[in-house]
């Protein structure tokens, strides 16, 4: 009798806990859209894009707190370092404990989508922000899936393009930097030599392996998802893309092996000290400066494309869309406040200020026109973005699609610099396993 | 119900009462977060769910099934990675014992400058574990780390090319030096203390006995502190064996197959590429095994132990 009453008691506190455990997976119960329950405050999650969290805060505090002037809506910040952010928005997506606005890297945009935790940007909300029209086309390219409402709008824009060392090229009789792949292998030769190298490359660095296969496999006319979104990693023409990046470092000899294990941007490192004299990056002239190296010391020119071929779209695409979004939290409870916090943000005063400050190119028309982005290197990236850049693809497995794909290359680096050979079997056998991998 | 009766069933319940607080909190937090860790293993839990993960599908044993498929990649890159981490940690454990032991033992007796010595040999331990391990990393870089200075440009071994610590199949051997560096140090605290306990005159009568001081070490000093080598050796087996830190501070979320811990790579499977179900899967499955391996080394060391106190 005893023993029965002991289990019931053990039983009923098992199922309230587990209730209340369901109830905090659930996330807040208060429906769609958001409410309006704390109008006066907001919690935004920036990501990090200057040097370190407090240059961060420093930048963002004074906009905050024109922000609060004008609404009286108080923003309580926090800069999440890179490397947290995507844990942190899931563990907020699970327990619904979440910011109300958050940036996030845009190419997660349609894996975050398939969540649910972000508002969905409608015709409604945009009209809220000032309408889609006031963005840049790719850039809203890269804020969701094809045919579903954006996740988030963009807010800093960022391209690839080719920083090249001058005192090297003069140094080495190259009057201008590489337009074409072939020449790109040229120049290389005759740069590599003496303990100094043509490109840097981070070949452990899953992301940036990514960002560069994507463009070669786009100039080879393919694509690492199907039409239908299906992986299709090994076909012949991405399995060429893949060889000819791993070959620069295999078969032309103008990477140095040692790049097969660089993963905390040492290449650029090894840029600022004259030992390697060109890197493909995005918006790289603030960490050139930061390792000591002056204005004019490099030259900026768009990423090289195929023999023939002058930067567009199609085979001739040379970057990826880069960039940051914003989105709100589909829970928050301060709807009104974060679609006027984002107009704010998204608005040209702000979008000149911030992107000036990050070194990046505004993603809103009217923002571009401004003297700041019409420097040398910046004019590079803008150009690039409006007429040869291609968003990733904006499928959900993209996070996963990074993880494997990125991971086989660098595999494949890590043959190359070992002196094992790369042939086309073994870069099809890398990215068939890649592809068995992506399992759900 | 009497008077009667109710005095007593409330003398009979306040032991349970008092306990309550305690079981509740054991079970919020340890076996609550385990039972949602089962339930999930069934489920095809994506990030299609994670936002209530309640609507996840049920998947049945599929995420079992994916898992333990040896014809499957995910299942033999699951396999290669266990059989990894089992080498790893034999070794590993192996060596910080014997290495712990020795200084133990060689620290045992009072000499000038044992106290600092002492001290410099815990210093391992209580670094915070990232600081230490990303020091490590920059020690085992190709071109410009001190690892590969010290051989091939101070030592002249291993020729002309460099060798990378950090890709490939070498990087096992760079992820056992650090792990047994941050692993001897607890070793050695806790031998040093079971040696406190072995009273001076068993040493001194071994002496007189004309025992070398190999033989005192053999005959005295391990059987002494052999309950806490028992332990000791347990613990150590289940830190290493789920050691996520160190190969996720030295080689990033992607580590070379010779180095892929399991942990590692549950992590790889679940949160990386956003599939919980199968990480949790792959969770239990190692849960079992760890449950497994300790009950059968308790019940041999236990059996092992009471026929030496027998005989």
């Amino acid at each position: 009798m005893r023993r029965t009453r002991a289990a019931t008691t053990a039983a009923i506190t098992l199922s309230l806990l587990a209730a209340t455990a369901t109830a905090c997976g659930g996330g807040s119960a208060n429906g769609d859209g958001g409410s309006n329950s704390a109008p006066k405050e907001l919690t935004y999650w920036a990501s990090n894009q200057g040097p370190d969290i407090a240059a961060d805060e420093a930048t963002l505090a004074p906009e905050l707190k024109k922000f609060e002037e004008r609404t009286g809506i108080k923003v309580k910040l926090e800069v999440i370092p890179w490397p947290d952010l995507l844990g942190r928005i899931l563990a907020a997506t699970a327990s619904g404990q979440g910011p109300d606005v958050l940036n996030i890297g845009n190419t997660w945009s349609a894996s975050l989508q398939a969540t649910g935790a972000l508002l969905p940007w409608d015709g409604r909300n945009f009209d809220a922000i000032g309408g889609k029209d006031r963005f840049v086309a790719s850039a809203i390219g890269s804020s969701g899936a094809t045919g579903q409402d954006p996740a988030a709008v963009p807010l800093y824009s960022m391209s690839y393009a080719l920083y090249y060392n001058k005192k090297m090229f003069r140094e080495a009789g190259i009057e201008k930097p590489p337009a074409t792949w072939d020449e790109m292998v040229t120049v290389g030769q005759r740069l590599s030599k003496d303990g100094k190298w043509a490109l840097g490359a981070e070949g452990s660095n899953l992301a940036n392996n990514i960002h560069q296969v994507f463009v070669l496999a786009k100039q080879h006319g393919a694509d690492f998802f199907d039409a239908a979104g299906k992986p299709a990693f090994d076909g012949p023409a991405t399995v060429d893309a893949v060889k000819q990046y791993v070959d620069l470092m295999a078969k032309d000899r103008i990477i140095a092996p040692g790049n097969a294990e660089y993963a905390q941007n040492q290449s650029l490192q090894d840029f600022a000290a004259g030992k390697t004299a060109m890197v493909l990056w995005q918006s790289a002239a603030t960490s050139f400066k930061t390792h000591g190296m002056k204005e004019g010391d490099w030259g900026v020119a768009p990423v090289p494309v195929p023999a023939g071929g002058a930067p567009g779209t199609g085979r001739n695409t040379n970057s990826m869309v880069a960039g940051i979004n914003m989105a709100v939290f589909r829970n928050t409870d301060n709807i009104d406040g974060s679609l006027a916090f984002v107009k704010f943000m998204t608005g040209d005063e702000e979008q000149r200020l911030l992107n000036k400050a990050y070194g990046s190119i505004p993603p809103v028309k009217a923002a571009q026109t401004d003297a700041a982005f019409a420097s040398e290197d910046l004019t590079v990236l803008r150009e690039t973005l409006s007429t040869s850049a291609a968003p990733l693809p904006q499928v959900p497995q993209e996070s996963q699609f990074e993880t494997t794909v990125g991971t086989a290359v660098k595999e494949l680096f890590a043959d190359a610099a070992a002196g094992r050979p790369v042939t086309t079997e073994s870069v099809k056998a890398e990215l068939t396993k890649a592809q068995q991998q992506m399992t759900s | 119900m009497s008077p009667h009766t109710t005095v007593r069933v409330r003398k009979s319940a306040l032991p349970y009462l008092l306990l309550l607080p305690a079981v509740l909190l054991e079970l919020l937090i340890h076996l609550v977060p385990m039972v949602m860790g089962v339930v999930m293993s069934f489920r095809q839990l994506t990030q299609f769910f994670i936002r209530d993960w309640t609507r996840a599908p049920w998947a049945g044993p599929a995420n079992y099934e994916l898992a333990v498929d040896l014809n499957k990649p995910v299942g033999q890159a699951l396999l290669g990675s266990f059989v990894t981490t089992c080498l790893f940690t034999l070794l590993s454990v192996g060596l910080c014992w014997l290495l712990g032991t020795a200084a133990a033992v060689f620290t045992q007796e009072s000499f000038r400058g044992r106290g600092p010595l002492r001290a410099l040999f815990l210093v391992p331990y209580a670094l915070p574990v990232y600081a230490a391990v990303i020091t490590w990393a920059f020690m085992f870089q190709r071109d410009n780390g001190l690892v590969n200075h010290v051989l091939h440009d101070q030592l002249g071994l291993g020729g002309a090319d460099r060798t990378f610590w950090l890709l490939g199949d070498n990087s096992f051997w760079a992820l056992l030096t650090v792990s047994v560096w941050k692993g001897w140090p607890f070793a050695f605290l806790i031998v040093t203390a079971a040696l406190q306990n072995i009273p001076g005159e068993l040493y001194e009568a071994a002496a007189l006995d004309g025992a070398g001081s190999w033989q005192r070490i053999r005959r005295i000093t391990l059987p002494s502190v052999g309950p806490v080598n028992q332990v000791l050796v347990l613990v150590l087996f289940l830190w290493t064996f789920n050691d996520f830190n160190t190969p996720f501070v030295l080689f990033g979320k992607a580590a070379p197959e010779a180095a892929d811990l399991i942990s590692l790579h549950i992590y790889q499977s679940s949160f990386v590429t956003w599939n919980f179900g199968a990480g949790a899967a792959m969770s239990v499955l190692l849960l079992l095994f760890l449950l497994l391996v300790t009950a059968g080394y308790l019940f041999l060391t236990g059996r092992g132990r009471r026929r030496n106190a027998d005989a």
